[in-house]
């Protein structure tokens, strides 16, 4: 599990998932303020937007969706989070090692 | 060539009982770019913090990385610490080796290797980033309060007091708010106008403060220190330099039989009016809706009499825009109506009122003169029922929140009318009793055991009038649910406290966040009440929540203190975590293709067009252009952006795809 | 308009002037009214009490059969019928794991598809028409009385306003009546009492009939038949209770609507109360 810091889910540009998964990650958690509770107003009301059509592309496209967790966690649910982070990885490492993705990339995006 | 320092801390046991921090130490020295990489006890300390400065000077660093507790607790410890050595703060980072390594780890090796990789990340987005600067902004130090009721006037006479210009907007005729409709105040059974008409007139000649009444904002540009307010100045219909107050045209004003909203239609005023004779400005205006001129095309009666020849049947209302540093929203709160209860009558019996219409009953300066007569028929009521909770903690009917304030007002109203009507009965239906407060309980005591006031714990069902009187039907439930009936002249009602009308729309115009209630939202519950979650606008009193005086007044006198904090200063910095559009030399200018689809995402509304233009002044293309004064940083924008135009300072694209490409 | 018909008990006994009253205005309205076969009690005032499962199945059979029969929509104008009729639609689509065991019961598949009005939701829907229809106005002073089975509880029954509700005072308007503004619409009348504790019934229904009365009602209006038999029937231990004799009578709403459509006042079955409806036969003529 690494943590890579982004001030606001609306800061996530979805190729960062995809990059995260094509240097070996496998899985991902996208996580931040529950909908309309933002720091920043309504940056996460984007990032769910976006999400639903991220999601659909890479279903079409083959993606086991089953390694990107997208989740809202407040500040102020430390449990939440923690049992989010052991549920996800869990389920994770059953899955095992994603190698498909590199078939599913076919030639990359490198 | 990056000349990078890492120092990890050990947080005593936090990290080094489980990492070990000493091979970590060792293999970040084979990081490429770094150049120093040591371990301590406590990097926080001052020893700590010397020993980092130190070594940016001896080894010439020109990055940082502090592998340590989370950035919130000490990235502005360290940064601060990397700036006073000399190099840029923005080129400081932490890597989060507490909370995202040895606090949820086991020890061991496994462990310890995580705790470099974090390292590592880090070290890949130092190498990244970019000298910041902190942005700066003017500050205009003239500020707007917003309601002139009791908080608004207590705001205005602190900033002003504190040597500031305030500009005091009220929507109606006079300042005074609620307050001044009050008949005494609990819990000291003090006059309400005795104790608030001198700060209004306090207000008024203040030299620091402008008054607006009689008027209401439009629009509100620009962001901290740099608002410009567009004030719409209604029209009273009279030249206020020339009106002196005398009232003549109040008297001799034909249209005599309009419902006073001062006294909550329990009394009457003429069509050219001040709400109450100790209003601030005491300058009448001309209710158009109702003046037989306006309806009709003759009268003029009020321009005949006025002795200064003040009259302006033919003025407009006038916009007027200001530079404006900080707001502070005291808009006040409205009562539920009676006709909110279809059990109660929906508002059809005229002797069920709401608490504010008691109050008018009972204060000296309303309706009766203070003389307790009930609204249908001029007879003192013998037996008055209050009923706290009247659409209070209701979910199926009301609101579900506590109105805070009825508990108070209802032992009051019932001293009051028991001080009034000696022989009279009140009793109080109640659910709980929230007298919390300095003197609060006491006082809800002495309306039970000094004033007999019978207090009935337990709902009212229903209640209907049947020859001149109003059937209560309640229970008493702290004896078994026992059905009440109680043959009563008056009821009041204490209904729900509510956010004012159109709150709404005014947070969307100043984009402050509201609750479903339309009560506008703190910054944060406890430690930032007064603040909203834009910058530079601030709460107070009962447009954030149900209030009473003293906290309304409290609340107001720490927005000020905000306020005069902030224009303590003649500029404000602010971290430079801004997104920034990309520019870019002729012919190209930026890779920003202006379709503006940042701006729709952008909550702060930050993103402005820029119009690039040729020497001939023809506009060549229009792009966006970030205002740095406005950017809190959240970094939507970017994701947004099709072309890759927009990128945020400190978390731009290249540092984040290089932590990524580093996992 | 086609529209499932289910009288349940009452209307079959008690208050067979309701469903006399019922079918005439809705034939003379151009209704059809399709009676659910082989129909059954609905289960009201007593199966509730005792057995829930037994509270659900009588009501679900009634609607099972209705779906069979093809009815989208049924009519029930006993209060009682139809409040345990949606009561038992509600519970099964809360709990659909009570369905299996409810079927089992009734012999027959239940969807949960037909709708369920009651007798002021149909002839609202007919209320201009009515009002055109209109050639007797019952110029009369009247109290609508509610009862407690219709608007209550709100959550289940979802209709007009629970504390005082309108639909009935702005139909009794649209012919030619003028609603008494009183206080009792929604009070209890004794309910099921009406047969083993008269004594309450006649201290409940007289307070309802005295404040009718002060409140210058020429007649009660009713839409239940619980209700009418109170009022009706207990008159008379009613009027010893109060002392007085109060001839105020008791009619439903159908009669009412009937007799403003001009129809025949036997057809309406305003001979069978036990109160005589002495305006009745002059009520044609007074317009």
């Amino acid at each position: 599990m690494r943590v890579l810091r982004v001030p606001c889910t609306g800061r996530i540009d979805y190729m960062m998932v995809l990059k995260a998964l094509h240097k070996g990650a496998d899985g991902v958690i996208v996580s931040g303020c529950h909908p309309n509770d933002c720091h920043y107003t309504s940056g996460n009301y984007h990032a769910r937007r976006r999400w639903m059509v991220f999601k659909k592309m890479m279903e079409v496209m083959g993606v086991d969706m089953r390694r990107i967790t997208f989740s809202w966690v407040s500040a102020a649910e430390g449990a939440r989070w923690a049992q989010l982070v052991n549920e996800v990885t869990d389920q994770v490492r059953a899955l095992g090692p994603y190698t498909e993705f590199r078939q599913v990339i076919g030639a990359g995006i490198e | 060539m990056s000349r990078i320092g890492v120092f990890t801390c050990h947080c005593g046991e936090n990290i080094g009982a489980t990492v070990d921090c000493v091979k970590v130490a060792e293999m970040c020295k084979d990081i490429p770019g770094v150049v120093h990489s040591v371990e301590y006890k406590y990097m926080c300390s001052d020893p700590g913090q010397r020993q980092m400065q130190e070594a940016i000077k001896e080894h010439k660093l020109d990055g940082v990385v502090v592998a340590a507790c989370s950035p919130r607790m000490h990235e502005p410890t360290f940064r601060r610490a990397a700036g006073d050595a000399g190099i840029n703060p923005y080129m400081c980072e932490m890597a989060n080796l507490r909370e995202h390594c040895s606090w949820v780890h086991e020890k061991g090796e496994a462990t310890t290797q995580k705790a470099a990789d974090l390292i590592r990340v880090l070290v890949e987005k130092v190498k990244h980033n970019e000298p910041l600067h902190p942005i700066k902004v003017p500050v205009t130090r003239t500020a707007m309060v917003i309601g002139g009721g009791v908080g608004g006037i207590q705001v205005a006479l602190d900033i002003a007091n504190g040597g500031h210009k305030v500009v005091l907007v009220e929507k109606s005729p006079s300042i005074g708010g609620h307050m001044s409709q009050l008949s005494e105040t609990f819990p000291t059974l003090d006059c309400s106008q005795c104790i608030l008409t001198p700060r209004m007139v306090e207000a008024a000649q203040h030299p620091n403060i402008t008054l607006m009444t009689y008027s209401e904002v439009e629009k509100v540009d620009g962001f901290i220190g740099n608002f410009k307010v567009t004030v719409r100045k209604k029209a009273r219909k009279l030249d206020e330099h020339l009106c002196t107050g005398c009232g003549l045209c109040i008297q001799k004003c034909p249209n005599k039989k309009i419902s006073d909203e001062f006294n909550e239609g329990l009394g009457t005023r003429t069509a050219i009016y001040v709400p109450f004779p100790q209003a601030v400005p005491n300058k009448p205006v001309i209710d158009t809706l109702n003046c037989t001129y306006y309806k009709t095309g003759k009268c003029k009666v009020c321009e005949k009499m006025c002795p200064t020849n003040a009259i302006r049947f033919d003025q407009e209302d006038e916009l007027v825009t200001l530079d404006i540093g900080a707001i502070v929203l005291a808009t006040g709160f409205k009562l539920m109506k009676t006709d909110a209860f279809p059990e109660y009558g929906y508002g059809k019996h005229k002797d069920i009122i709401d608490g504010m219409q008691f109050e008018r009953l009972a204060s000296a300066s309303g309706p009766t003169s203070g003389v307790m007569k009930r609204p249908s028929d001029g007879r003192s009521p013998e037996t008055v029922v209050f009923i706290a909770c009247s659409g209070s903690r209701d979910r199926a009917k009301g609101v579900p929140y506590c109105s805070k304030i009825c508990c108070m007002y209802t032992a009051k109203h019932a001293m009051l009318y028991k001080h009034k009507v000696h022989s009279g009965k009140a009793y109080v239906f109640y659910m709980d009793i929230r007298a919390a407060g300095k003197d609060y309980d006491e006082f809800v005591r002495r309306a039970i055991e000094e004033d007999e006031v019978k207090y009935i714990r337990g709902r009212v069902s229903k209640i209907y009038e049947e020859d001149g009187k109003l059937i209560v039907m309640g229970a008493d439930t702290l004896m078994g649910g026992e059905p009440v009936v109680i043959k009563a002249d008056m009821v009041v009602l204490a209904t729900a406290v509510q956010s004012n009308d159109r709150s709404e729309e005014l947070a969307q115009t100043l984009h402050v966040s509201y609750d479903s209630y339309g009560f506008f939202a703190e910054a944060h519950p406890k430690l930032r009440p007064v603040e909203t979650n834009t910058a530079g606008i601030f709460l107070a009193g009962a447009c954030q929540a149900p209030r009473d005086i003293p906290e309304t007044v409290a609340q107001a006198s720490g927005a000020a203190a905000k306020v005069v904090g902030l224009f303590s200063n003649e500029e404000l910095t602010r971290e430079p975590i801004v997104a920034v559009v990309n520019r870019q030399a002729a012919p190209v200018y930026s890779t920003c293709v202006g379709c503006f689809i940042c701006q729709g995402a952008c909550p702060y509304q930050a993103i402005e067009q820029e119009e690039i233009m040729a020497r001939s002044g023809e506009v060549i293309m229009t792009l966006a252009r970030i205002n740095p004064g406005l950017c809190q940083g959240c970094g939507t924008c970017v994701a947004t952006c099709r072309t890759k135009a927009i990128d945020l300072q400190g978390f731009s694209n290249e540092q984040l795809y290089a932590e990524l490409m580093t996992l | 308009m086609r529209i499932g018909y289910y009288p349940g008990c009452s209307l079959l006994g008690s208050s067979r002037e309701f469903d006399e009253s019922a079918r005439a205005v809705l034939k003379a309205l151009g209704v059809e009214l399709v009676e659910v076969p082989d129909w059954n009690c609905c289960g009201a005032s007593s199966a509730h009490i005792l057995n829930h499962e037994l509270s659900i199945a009588l009501p679900a059979r009634i609607l099972a059969l209705a779906e069979q029969a093809g009815i989208s929509e049924i009519l029930a104008p006993c209060a009682a019928c139809s409040n345990r009729l949606l009561s038992a639609q509600q519970e099964l689509e809360k709990h659909p794991e009570l369905l299996p065991g409810i079927e089992k019961a009734i012999g027959m598949p239940y969807k949960g598809s037909v709708k369920i009005v009651n007798i002021l939701e149909v002839l609202d829907r007919l209320k201009v028409l009515i009002s055109v229809l209109t050639t007797a106005p019952f110029r009369k002073k009247v109290a609508s009385y509610y009862g407690c089975l219709l608007v209550r509880p709100p959550r289940v029954v979802n209709f007009d306003r629970p504390e005082d509700p309108q639909s009935m005072d702005l139909l009794l308007k649209a012919v030619g009546a003028t609603p008494v503004e009183w206080p009792f619409k929604t009070e209890c009348c004794g309910a099921a009492f009406s047969v083993t504790r008269t004594d309450i019934v006649a201290k409940l229904s007289g307070k309802l009939v005295q404040d009718a009365v002060k409140r210058g009602a020429d007649a009660i209006v009713v839409a239940c038949p619980m209700c009418h038999s109170n009022l009706d029937l207990r008159r008379a231990e009613i009027n010893e209770y109060l002392q007085k004799e109060y001839a105020v009578p008791a009619m439903f709403i159908t009669q009412v609507v009937g007799l403003a459509l001009g129809l025949d006042p036997k057809a309406l079955g305003l001979h069978r109360h036990l109160v005589p409806v002495a305006f009745a036969e002059t009520a044609g003529v007074q317009s």
